[in-house]
């Protein structure tokens, strides 16, 4: 018997939509929905109260008329009277329109709670489940803190029901997920883990999900969960199907499960027991050997389940990346699905070998099915699968297969979709660069690029290969030569004029000396392009121009009849009329002298990572990118992306800032030119030589753009920049970007400590959920404890909140605590963590002594590994003064008189620990000559004399 | 993560969508045309996976649909999804919705909107997969069937009691 039967419909349900459904037109469907709302709406608001029948009638109508798209601003109320109806079908249609159409109006919030509440201790499952689904579809706030400590309790409750379980274990994930600081952890943690063993598999798959998340935040908490889930994936994956009950699909036992749980293995390197980790390798084979076996059912579905499990153990083995047997197993099943007449394995074979090609065992095997995936670029259907194709291309490059690789990807772009062009254009920039042996090959490369799409080049990619032609002086001439060449094709894109003026304006007198490109042929090509190059190109060309006045006087007439012209002189562009004016004077006033220093060749550029990476890593989603540089995808969601906010902060937004002159040292005799362009007002703030600045909001944008696309939820890099800062000062500036800048004071005394941390919303608009907390790693736990106040979680622009952490120095530690900063900015969540300057130092008392008691107790404290000592050489200017507060700030106490040599400085004090405290004394001898110091630390404890000295050693 | 389960016709009129994520009626009216858009476009016997469209997060997420006679099943998923898994869990949908209806069609969806709602509610929650297991679905489904029975008969005897003689 069919569940719903087709005659028990709503028959003014079903006159409603047959009418919207027969309307002709848009203006028509839109008057039958208003006149329709205008019904319900005096309906609800009439004398006559509504029976359940009619007000399910109404709702499903509003439901109907919502998923065509129109708002509906009423109802709400109506709802959350049937929500506390006792009817289950008039409690069950509250709900849903409230999961629909509510998300997280406050309110309306409080009242639906109460309604939860009494459903929850209902006692009665299915008003129970209704209430849970509630709290997970909205997951808000209110909820979080209304429901978060109830939860648990029903979850691990021994009297709950299955389903009401599998309920359970789903709305803590999701409340978890939205604000896991309400969640408390407890002692249900470790019940949770026993859910594995549940005889309900269902009760099992919503159990590994939730434990996979909170793992995935402590894995410590959960690591019980590893040798439950292995022997739970055990007897699924080697037992008979009879004790699985109904979970066996298309003859594959409990596919989700498995996958599930082999995504929560995913949180865990091997496991370190012997037994168990061969329990788990044994699992691993078998799947892969049942790869190998007949399909029992010819049905699409029974090899879906089959082989979605075996990618999960695919994945598994190339996150634990330890046994090479299995990972070229691994790679060699992956080979055949390479060739697999199933496309959707093709795609996935390809997506995990890019994974697969970042493992060092098995890169050399990937690199065996180089010819398979290109050809998979040639001649798929499918650009999904071609997109993969190009990725993995990507990952397995390397310096001996680059040329090869290149090459096809570059042929491939000229028949490439529109939509991935940018992307492989970037890809193969990089590439380029990376594994350039010979530089006129990269040169070569990046023209071809230009020529073959060149609308999908960005000025990320030119600009680099400016920089590094500009950088090797073995490959200029060359690169004259070619872009020379290049720019006699008749119809060349304006990306290879811009190239070709700033590497002409270089570098042109490299090639001068032949007829073919004498200076005037040079000109007179580059002017050609003039005309039709838009205002940016122009003004480049401009200073080109004015180049060539300087490195080929015998032009310099025929440029300053063009840059006389009304066309130039009297230009409707400011920019433009501005350079031409400013150059055709210096170009008539100045000597030759001051013509050569002013117009001098661009000194190289600071080695720094390339900028396109950025640009790649922020056009994917950092999630995306399998990195050549071996950054590992973690499949549950997140990446550990080692790069993103470290590498954005540390090379700010590069070619920009360096293509400018300004930000270099320049030689003073160069300033007229950049006075005068300095007088044209803020909004020209850098007018460079080559004008490569000219879009003005270029730059920022570019920054931004880096930063705020990083929106993966992800395990961030920790930033321990200005960790060495902190060392002998208490107050300042921790971590600054583009959208956060967080402050810190601290104050500290004897083992305790407290610390302020600012966080101040630097954009206009408001940070969302915006959470802070302090994690200690592993050794660090039972040494320091830290406890974090709850903050705010909402920061308006421009706002700054504060959030205390109080500290408790228990023993003496070297780690650092991390701060773990997460909001929403514009949607995206993004994600800091910083490294917390709290280090053993903090907790030093100063000492005041004696010269007598300084040498007593130094002599006492003679055993070899008390003391520690290091020479190093002087990283700042060798200042007294400063050396002084910078001993003061250390904590100890300056002793002056004690040491014989007065250049010397020694210095006590006590470090206070909960457990004990520690005498340390100090001495530091510079040598001026020499620019080095000789740093020595006695102190009772050879890790405190250790840590000290690392720590105070890099101050100076 | 699951964020978005979407059904649509292959004219591209909706005909479920539910949001496991917080976005204003706009957006996801803009996210169902964009996803249509992505996925109306692709040959048969293409793949099933796609990247996401901009709207819906990008390159992070994946659309895996599958396309059954008048109508497309898309679910919009993060990373730490099984694509084949899902594939698989749409089939279960799809299976279940068939035995609830009796061969089920489009016209079923339209006019039993709140049915596939439940019927989707025993299967996911919150974005996560809660069941994939046809018969318990169908267990549940009918439990609450019965429920509903059994109170539109208290109705009518309720109200018969009131009738006047």
């Amino acid at each position: 018997m069919p569940a719903v039967s087709k005659g028990d419909g709503m028959r003014g349900l079903a006159v409603f939509i047959s009418d919207i459904r027969n309307c002709k037109s848009k203006e028509a469907e839109i008057k039958r929905i208003n006149k329709e709302l205008a019904n319900i709406r005096s309906k609800f608001k009439g004398d006559k109260a509504l029976d359940g029948y009619s007000k399910k009638k109404y709702v499903c109508k509003l439901l109907f008329i919502f998923l065509l798209g129109h708002d509906i601003d009423f109802g709400h109320m109506e709802a959350v009277n049937l929500l506390s109806s006792n009817k289950y079908t008039e409690k069950q249609i509250g709900y849903l329109f409230i999961s629909v159409l509510v998300n997280s109006n406050s309110d309306l919030i409080r009242l639906i709670n109460n309604a939860i509440k009494n459903d929850l201790n209902s006692r009665n499952p299915t008003f129970m489940n209704l209430a849970l689904h509630c709290i997970a579809n909205v997951g808000s706030r209110e909820m979080a803190e209304a429901f978060a400590s109830e939860i648990p309790r029903i979850l691990v409750a021994g009297d709950t029901m299955d389903s009401v379980k599998q309920s359970a274990a789903l709305c803590l994930l999701r409340l978890n997920r939205t604000s896991p600081d309400l969640v408390p952890m407890g002692e249900w943690t470790a019940r949770v883990v026993h859910l594995l063993n549940d005889q309900h598999l269902g009760v099992v798959t919503a159990a590994t999900s939730l434990i996979t998340t909170l793992a995935q935040k402590s894995p410590d908490d959960f690591k019980t969960s590893i040798s439950l889930a292995v022997a739970r994936l055990s007897r699924i994956v080697t037992s008979a199907c009879i004790d699985l009950q109904d979970y066996t699909y298309y003859f594959v036992a409990a596919p989700w499960l498995s996958v599930k749980l082999l995504r929560l293995l995913q949180c865990y390197p091997p496991p370190e027991d012997a037994a168990l980790r061969s329990r788990l390798t044994e699992c691993l084979e078998t799947i892969l050997n049942k790869a190998q076996e007949p399909p029992k059912s010819k049905k699409v579905q029974h090899s879906n389940a089959k082989n979605a499990v075996l990618f999960e153990a695919i994945s598994l083995i190339i996150h634990h990346d330890s046994e090479p047997t299995l990972l070229v197993r691994a790679c060699n099943q992956l080979g055949q699905f390479l060739q697999h007449r199933e496309t959707n394995l093709r795609y996935l074979a390809l997506e995990s070998m890019c994974t697969l090609a970042s493992s060092e065992f098995s890169h050399e095997a990937v690199k065996t099915h180089i010819e398979t995936v290109i050809n998979a670029l040639k001649t798929e259907r499918d650009v999904s699968v071609r997109q993969r194709a190009v990725d993995l291309l990507y990952a397995m490059c390397d310096r001996s297969n680059a040329k090869q690789i290149v090459a096809e990807m570059l042929s491939y772009l000229e028949t490439a979709d529109y939509s991935i062009r940018e992307e492989i254009v970037l890809k193969v920039a990089i590439l380029a660069e990376k594994y350039a042996v010979d530089y006129t090959w990269y040169v070569d490369t990046i023209l071809n690029l230009i020529r073959i799409a060149g609308d999908y080049v960005s000025e990320e990619v030119w600009y680099r290969v400016i920089q590094i032609v500009i950088n090797r002086d073995d490959v200029q001439g060359y690169a004259a030569k070619t872009v020379f060449e290049a720019l006699h094709a008749p119809a060349c894109h304006e990306n290879l004029v811009k190239v070709g003026g700033y590497i002409l304006g270089e570098f042109g007198n490299l090639i001068a000396g032949d007829s073919r490109s004498s200076p005037l042929v040079q000109f007179n090509l580059l002017h050609s392009k003039f005309h039709l190059c838009s205002v940016p190109t122009r003004a480049l060309l401009l200073s080109a121009y004015i180049k060539f006045i300087n490195l080929f006087p015998e032009v310099k007439a025929t440029i300053q009849d063009v840059l006389r012209s009304d066309s130039q002189l009297r230009n409707a562009d400011v920019e433009l009329q501005q350079r031409a004016v400013e150059y055709l004077r210096l170009s008539c006033i100045a000597s030759t002298d001051i013509l050569a220093t002013v117009l001098e060749e661009m000194p190289p550029f600071p080695e720094r990572e390339s900028s396109i990476l950025a640009k790649l890593k922020k056009k994917k989603g950092p999630g995306n990118l399998p990195d050549i540089d071996d950054s590992r995808r973690n499949v549950n969601g997140n990446t550990e992306h080692h790069e993103p906010t470290e590498t954005t902060n540390k090379s700010p937004p590069s070619l920009m800032a360096d293509l400018l002159p300004t930000n270099r040292p320049r030689p003073a005799s160069s300033s007229p030119i950049m006075l005068s362009a300095g007088t044209m007002g803020s909004s020209h703030p850098f007018t460079d030589l080559l004008n490569l600045n000219s879009p003005p909001a270029a730059a920022p944008s570019l920054l931004v753009d880096v930063f705020s696309d990083l929106s993966a939820p992800a395990s961030v890099e920790v930033s321990e920049d200005n960790f060495s800062r902190f060392v002998c000062k208490n107050n300042g500036v921790l971590y600054e970007n583009q959208l956060l800048q967080i402050g810190l004071k601290s104050e500290y005394r004897q083992n305790l400590g407290r610390m302020y941390v600012f966080y101040g919303n630097k954009t206009s608009t408001q940070f969302l959920s915006f959470s802070s907390s302090v994690t200690n790693g592993d050794a660090l736990k039972g040494q320091l404890i830290v406890h974090a106040k709850s903050v705010d979680p909402v920061i308006d622009g421009g706002a700054q909140v504060q959030q205390i952490l109080n500290m408790e120095c228990v023993s003496d530690f070297t780690d650092a605590p991390v701060l773990n900063i997460q909001f929403r900015y514009g949607g995206a969540l993004q994600n800091i963590a910083v490294k917390l300057p709290v280090m053993l130092n903090k907790f030093f008392q100063p000492t005041e002594m004696t010269s007598q008691d300084f040498f007593q107790r130094w002599k006492q404290l003679g055993a070899p590994q008390q003391e520690v000592q290091k020479i190093f050489k002087s990283q700042h200017p060798m200042d007294t003064d400063v050396t002084k507060a910078k001993i003061l700030g250390f904590g100890v106490a300056l002793l002056d008189g004690v040491d014989p040599n007065p250049a010397n400085f020694v210095g006590a004090g006590v470090i206070h620990t909960k457990d004990t405290q520690v005498g340390c004394l100090l001495r530091l001898e510079p040598n001026t000559q020499a620019e080095m110091y000789r740093l020595t630390l006695r102190t009772s404890r050879d890790s405190v004399s250790q840590r000290l000295c690392d720590l105070l050693s890099e101050q100076f | 993560m699951i964020k978005a389960i979407l059904i649509f016709n292959n004219h591209g009129k909706p005909r479920l969508s539910k949001f496991y994520e917080h976005y204003t009626e706009d957006t996801e009216q803009q996210i169902i045309r964009e996803t249509f858009h992505l996925v109306s476009k692709r040959d048969e016997n293409v793949c099933n996976f796609l990247e996401g469209g901009m709207l819906i997060g990008g390159s992070d997420y994946k659309l895996i649909y599958r396309h059954y006679a008048t109508l497309y099943f898309v679910f919009c998923v993060d990373s730490s999804e099984s694509e084949l898994g899902i594939l698989d869990l749409i089939q279960v949908f799809v299976e279940t919705l068939d035995k609830c209806f009796e061969n089920v069609c489009e016209l079923d969806l339209i006019f039993h909107v709140d049915k596939v709602h439940n019927i989707l509610a025993e299967m996911v929650m919150g974005g996560m997969v809660l069941e994939t297991n046809m018969n318990e679905i169908i267990t549940q489904v009918d439990a609450q069937n019965k429920m509903e029975k059994s109170e539109v008969n208290q109705d009518l005897t309720y109200s018969l009691f009131y009738l006047p003689v």
